[in-house]
C-alpha cells in the first residue's frame, strides 16, 4: 500500500485513496480546493453535511471527503440537501455534483432552491459532458461540439447556468475553473461563510469523455485552454456577445443578503407560537 | 411530539372529538406521531394533508416546505430523516409514481419515512377528482429491484389517524419506508375522529432498538453530526456504508438482509380485521373504501342465514399469504370487491385454491352495500 | 358469534345541493357534526365543480345510530335544494316518503306529490339579517326543525364553531328563525296526521 502524506489528508478516507477519478480529471482539483478552503477556515469536519447526486462530480466527496455523507439520486441532491438543512440549520451543508446532474435531471430543483434562497453551497463542476455515463450530450456542451450521442454535432445551445442560478435569486454566485485554483478557494471561503444559497460553477475539464473528441488531450491541454479562453466579469462588461463567444466569463456574478430560508421559516414559527400563546 | 412545547401543544387534543376529514386525520395522527417534517406538492385529494401540516406544524416546531414537484418532496423528506426528523409526504397516483425511484432509494439506505398515497383513479390523469385502489401493486413493486414493502390501508376516518400512528412506528422500527395507502373516498370524506388521550400513545424513538425485532437484522440509525463521518448511499454498499458496487456478494447479502427483516417481523406488522368467520362458506376479502359496502352486505347477507365471512386486510403489504391460505381451506368460495380491476383479487388467487370471485368497481364512485350485496346472493345461490 | 348481524338502528340520509357559494358545504359539514356531538355517527362527502363560485355543488350527509357502512346510500330521506337544477337534478333520488325543503325564492318544485316545505331563506337573510350568505343556515334550521335529525343544541353547538367569530350570534339568530319555521310545520304536519 502506498504512503500518502499531506497536512490536509486528515480530511479524507485515506485507507480508500486513489481515487477512482481518471488521470487528467478535474475532479482531483476541486477536492483539493475544497479541503484548502475548510481547512483555511478551520472549519471542523463534523459540521459539514456533503450531499451529493451522480456522476463523476458526485464522486469528489463521496466517499473520499471524511464527513457525513448523503449520496444521493440523480439530480435530486439540492432536494435531499434542502430537508436536511431545515432540520439541522447549524451544518454546513454542501453540494457537489456535475452539470448533467445539477443543470440537467436536476434543473428545476436547482432553480427552486436558488429562489427559496436555501442556506446550501452548491458547487457545480461543469466538465461539459455526462462523464460517468461515457461521454453523451449535456446541457452544458457546446454548440456543434461532438459526443457519443451528438456524433455528427450537436444542434443546441448550452445553458448558462451560472446565470440562470442567480436570476433565480440566489445569494451568491460565481464561475471560476480549474486553471483558477487560488480563487476558487478564495471563493469556496466566501461561500462557506455566506447566507442563504450560494453556488460556483466550477469549470472543470473531462479529458477522456470529452476532451478527446474536441481536440484537448489531457489536463495540460484544458489549462492552457481556461488560461486563454477565460475573461474576468468585468471586463467581460464592455464586451458584445459576439466578442464573448466561447470565452468563458470569471468571477463573481451576484451577491445579494435575502434572508435565509430555513431561518425565515424558524421566525414564522415563532411568530406563530406567540401567537397562539397570546403573547 | 419532538419538543415539549409540541407535546403540551398537542396533548390539548387529548379526548377531543372533531369531524374530521380522513385527510386531516391522517396529518393529525403524523403529528401525533412524531412527525416534524412534511415536504409535498398539491394535489387531489391528499392536499388537505398538506394543508393541515402547513397549518399545524409551526405549532409543534415542525416545517413544511411545499416542493416543486414530488421528486424533490421525497428526496427532502428523505434527508431530513437522515437529518434525526420524523418526516412525511402526501400525495395521489401521478406524484406516487414520481416518487418512486427515490422511494427505493429510502429502502437501500433503510431511512424511516411515510409516503401518503390517497389513491384516486388512473392511469394518467383519469378522474382526477375520483378515488380509487389502483396503486396498491404500485406500492408494492413501483420501485425497481428485489425489495419488501411495508403498507397499511384505512377504512375510517379514526383508522387514517390511528394507523398513522403505527406508520411512523413501524417504519422506525424496521427502518424503512412506510406506504399509507389512502383513498380519495376516505381521505374526502368527514366522519368523528376522537382524539385518544395522549399520554397514553407510546412512540417508538428514532434510532431506537426494538426489543420485538425478530430478524436480529436491524441496527439503530446512525445519526449524522457525531463526527463519525457516516457515509449513506443508495448503491450497494458494505455493513460499513462504504460503496461496493460490483460485489455479487455484497449486493446478495445486503438485499437478503433487507428482505428478512421484514420477512421474519411478519407477525409484528401484518394486521387485518375477521367478522362471521367460524362458520363461513364463502368469505369477502376487502380493503380501504371498499371494505365499508363489504361488511354492510356481509350483515345482510348473514341476516338472511347466508354463511359468509368478512376479512379485511389492515396491513396490505407485507401480504397475510398464511392467513388467506388458511381461510382458503375452510371455505368455497372468496368474493373480492374492490375500486380497481382485480388486483388485490390476483395476489389472493396466489394463496388459494378455491374460486376467487372479482367484484370490480371502477369509475370514481365506491360500491354500494346493495352491490355487494348482490354479488353475494347470486355466488351463493 | 357475538356480532349483530344487522343494523336495525334507523339512518336518514340528506343531500343539500345548489351553487358553489351558497355555504352548502359549511351546511353540510355543520349537519354532520350536529349529528356527532348528538352522539350518533355521521358521514358528510361533498362534490362541486372546479369553479368555487356558481358551479353545482351538493353536499350528503348520512346520519345514524349505527355504524355507517353503505357511502352511496340508494335514496335520500330528505333533500335540500337551494337552486333549480339541484332540485331537477336530484328530485328523482328522493324516497317516496322523503321530504323535500326548497328554498321558495329560487326553487319551483311544480306539482310533486312529495310532502315538501318551501321557505324564502335567501329573502328573509337578506332582509331580516342583510347578508345572503345566512341563506344555508336558514335552511337547515328549517330542515332539522321540521325532521327532527339533529337536536337543536347540537346543530348551535356545531355553527358556532364553524363561522367566523364575529357573525356567530347572526348566523345563530338566522339558524333560529328557520328552525321555528320548520318545527311548526313538523307540529302542524304530526298533528294532521293524528
Ligand atoms: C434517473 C437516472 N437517469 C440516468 C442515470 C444515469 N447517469 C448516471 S451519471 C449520469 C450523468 C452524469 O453526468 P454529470 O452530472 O455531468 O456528471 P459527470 O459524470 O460528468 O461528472 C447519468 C445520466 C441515473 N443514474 N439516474
Amino acid at each position: 500500500m502506498r504512503e500518502y502524506k499531506h497536512k490536509l489528508l486528515g480530511y479524507l478516507r485515506r485507507e480508500i485513496l486513489p481515487t477512482t477519478h481518471c488521470p487528467g480529471c478535474g475532479c482531483g482539483q476541486v477536492l483539493n480546493a475544497f479541503v484548502n478552503a475548510i481547512d483555511d477556515l478551520e472549519i471542523d469536519p463534523k459540521n459539514i453535511i456533503s450531499v451529493t447526486g451522480i456522476g463523476c462530480s458526485s464522486w469528489i466527496p463521496s466517499p473520499y471527503l471524511k464527513c457525513d455523507t448523503l449520496h444521493t439520486t440523480h439530480g435530486r441532491a439540492v432536494a435531499f440537501a434542502t430537508g436536511v438543512k431545515v432540520i439541522r440549520p447549524q451544518a454546513n451543508v454542501v453540494v457537489i455534483a456535475g452539470d448533467g446532474d445539477l443543470a440537467g435531471i436536476g434543473g428545476n430543483h436547482l432553480i427552486h432552491a436558488a429562489r427559496r434562497n436555501v442556506g446550501l453551497a452548491v458547487f457545480l463542476v461543469n466538465n461539459y459532458i455526462y462523464g460517468m455515463t461515457g461521454g453523451q450530450v449535456s446541457p452544458t456542451t457546446p454548440f456543434g461540439a461532438v459526443t457519443t450521442t451528438t456524433p455528427y454535432s450537436n444542434a443546441e445551445y448550452p445553458l448558462n447556468i451560472a446565470e440562470v442560478v442567480a436570476a433565480a435569486g440566489a445569494n451568491y454566485v460565481a464561475r471560476w475553473t480549474t486553471y483558477h485554483i487560488r480563487k476558487l478557494i478564495a471563493a469556496m471561503k466566501e461561500v462557506l461563510q455566506k447566507k442563504g444559497f450560494s453556488f460556483i460553477e466550477i469549470v472543470s475539464q473531462c479529458p477522456v469523455s470529452y476532451g478527446r473528441r474536441v481536440g484537448l488531450r489531457d489536463g495540460v491541454a484544458f489549462m492552457e485552454y481556461f488560461k486563454k479562453s477565460s475573461v474576468g466579469v468585468g471586463t467581460a462588461e464592455n464586451m458584445s456577445e459576439e466578442e464573448l463567444e466561447g470565452k468563458i466569463v470569471v468571477g463573481k456574478l451576484v451577491e445579494r443578503h435575502r434572508i435565509e430560508f430555513t431561518e425565515s421559516l424558524r421566525r414564522i414559527n415563532e411568530s406563530c407560537q406567540k401567537r397562539a400563546s397570546g403573547e | 411530539m419532538e419538543t415539549a412545547r409540541a407535546r403540551q401543544y398537542l396533548s390539548g387534543l387529548s379526548g377531543k372529538m372533531r369531524f374530521a376529514l380522513g385527510d386531516e386525520a391522517a396529518a393529525y395522527g403524523a403529528l401525533v406521531g412524531g412527525c416534524i417534517f412534511f415536504a409535498g406538492y398539491p394535489i387531489t385529494p391528499a392536499s388537505e394533508v398538506a394543508e393541515t401540516m402547513a397549518q399545524e406544524l409551526p405549532h409543534v416546531d415542525g416545517y413544511f416546505v411545499q416542493f416543486e414537484d414530488e421528486i424533490g418532496s421525497i428526496a427532502a423528506v428523505i434527508g431530513a430523516a437522515r437529518a434525526g426528523a420524523k418526516a412525511m409526504t402526501a400525495t395521489s397516483g401521478p406524484g406516487f409514481s414520481l416518487m418512486m425511484e427515490n422511494i427505493g432509494y429510502a429502502i437501500m439506505t433503510e431511512t424511516p419515512c411515510v409516503v401518503v398515497d390517497v389513491q384516486r383513479s388512473g392511469p394518467s390523469t383519469g378522474q382526477a377528482t375520483k378515488p380509487a385502489q389502483g396503486d396498491i401493486l404500485q406500492a408494492r413493486w413501483g420501485t425497481h429491484g428485489d425489495h419488501e414493502m411495508i403498507a397499511l390501508a384505512p377504512n375510517s376516518v379514526q383508522e387514517c389517524f390511528d394507523l398513522m400512528i403505527a406508520c411512523f412506528d413501524l417504519s422506525e422500527r424496521y427502518r424503512h419506508p412506510v406506504i399509507f395507502l389512502m383513498d380519495g373516498e376516505i381521505g374526502h370524506l368527514r366522519e368523528r375522529l376522537t382524539f385518544p388521550n395522549l399520554a397514553d400513545v407510546h412512540l417508538f424513538p428514532r434510532g431506537g432498538f426494538d426489543p420485538a425485532d425478530e430478524s436480529g437484522l436491524i441496527k439503530p440509525v446512525r445519526e449524522y453530526g457525531k463526527g463519525e463521518a457516516i457515509h449513506i448511499t443508495g448503491s450497494t454498499h458494505k455493513e460499513d456504508g462504504m460503496r461496493d458496487v460490483v460485489s455479487q456478494d455484497v449486493h446478495e447479502s445486503l438485499i437478503t438482509r433487507f428482505y428478512a427483516k421484514i420477512d421474519r417481523n411478519r407477525k409484528n406488522i401484518i394486521r387485518y380485521e375477521e367478522r362471521f368467520m367460524e362458520d363461513a362458506e364463502t368469505v369477502v376479502v376487502c380493503f380501504g373504501a371498499a371494505s365499508r359496502a363489504a361488511l354492510g352486505a356481509v350483515k345482510r347477507a348473514r341476516n338472511e342465514g347466508r354463511k359468509v365471512g368478512y376479512f379485511r386486510l389492515i396491513t396490505i403489504w407485507p401480504f397475510c399469504q398464511e392467513k388467506l391460505a388458511g381461510i382458503g381451506r375452510r371455505i368455497n368460495k372468496i368474493l373480492v370487491p374492490e375500486m380497481n380491476l382485480g388486483q388485490l383479487a390476483r395476489e389472493v388467487e396466489r394463496f388459494v385454491s378455491v374460486p376467487v370471485v372479482r367484484v370490480s368497481k371502477i369509475g370514481g364512485v365506491p360500491h354500494s352495500v346493495e352491490e355487494v350485496y348482490a354479488a353475494i346472493v347470486r355466488e351463493t345461490s | 358469534m357475538s356480532d349483530a348481524f344487522a343494523d336495525k338502528t334507523r339512518s336518514t340520509n340528506i343531500r343539500l345541493a345548489g351553487f358553489g357559494g351558497q355555504g352548502i358545504v359549511m351546511a353540510g359539514y355543520v349537519l354532520g357534526h350536529a349529528g356527532i356531538l348528538d352522539g350518533g355517527n355521521a358521514l358528510q362527502t361533498q362534490s362541486y365543480g372546479s369553479e368555487s363560485r356558481g358551479g353545482a355543488c351538493k353536499s350528503d350527509v348520512i346520519i345514524s345510530e349505527g355504524e355507517i357502512l353503505d357511502l352511496v346510500p340508494p335514496g335520500l330521506d330528505v333533500l335540500v335544494a337551494m337552486s333549480q337544477p339541484a332540485l331537477d337534478k336530484y328530485l328523482p333520488n328522493l324516497k317516496e316518503d322523503g321530504i323535500l325543503v326548497y328554498d321558495s325564492d329560487l326553487v319551483k318544485p311544480g306539482d310533486c306529490t312529495i310532502r315538501a316545505l318551501g321557505l324564502p331563506a335567501t329573502d328573509i337573510a337578506e332582509k331580516t339579517f342583510g347578508r345572503e350568505v345566512v341563506a344555508n343556515v336558514i335552511m337547515v334550521g328549517c330542515m332539522a326543525g321540521l325532521t327532527g335529525v339533529a337536536s337543536r343544541n347540537s346543530l348551535r353547538a356545531a355553527i358556532s364553531e364553524s363561522v367566523p367569530p364575529k357573525t356567530v350570534d347572526m348566523n345563530l339568530a338566522a339558524f333560529e328563525e328557520g328552525f321555528n319555521r320548520g318545527a311548526k310545520q313538523g307540529r302542524n304536519a304530526r298533528e294532521d296526521k293524528e
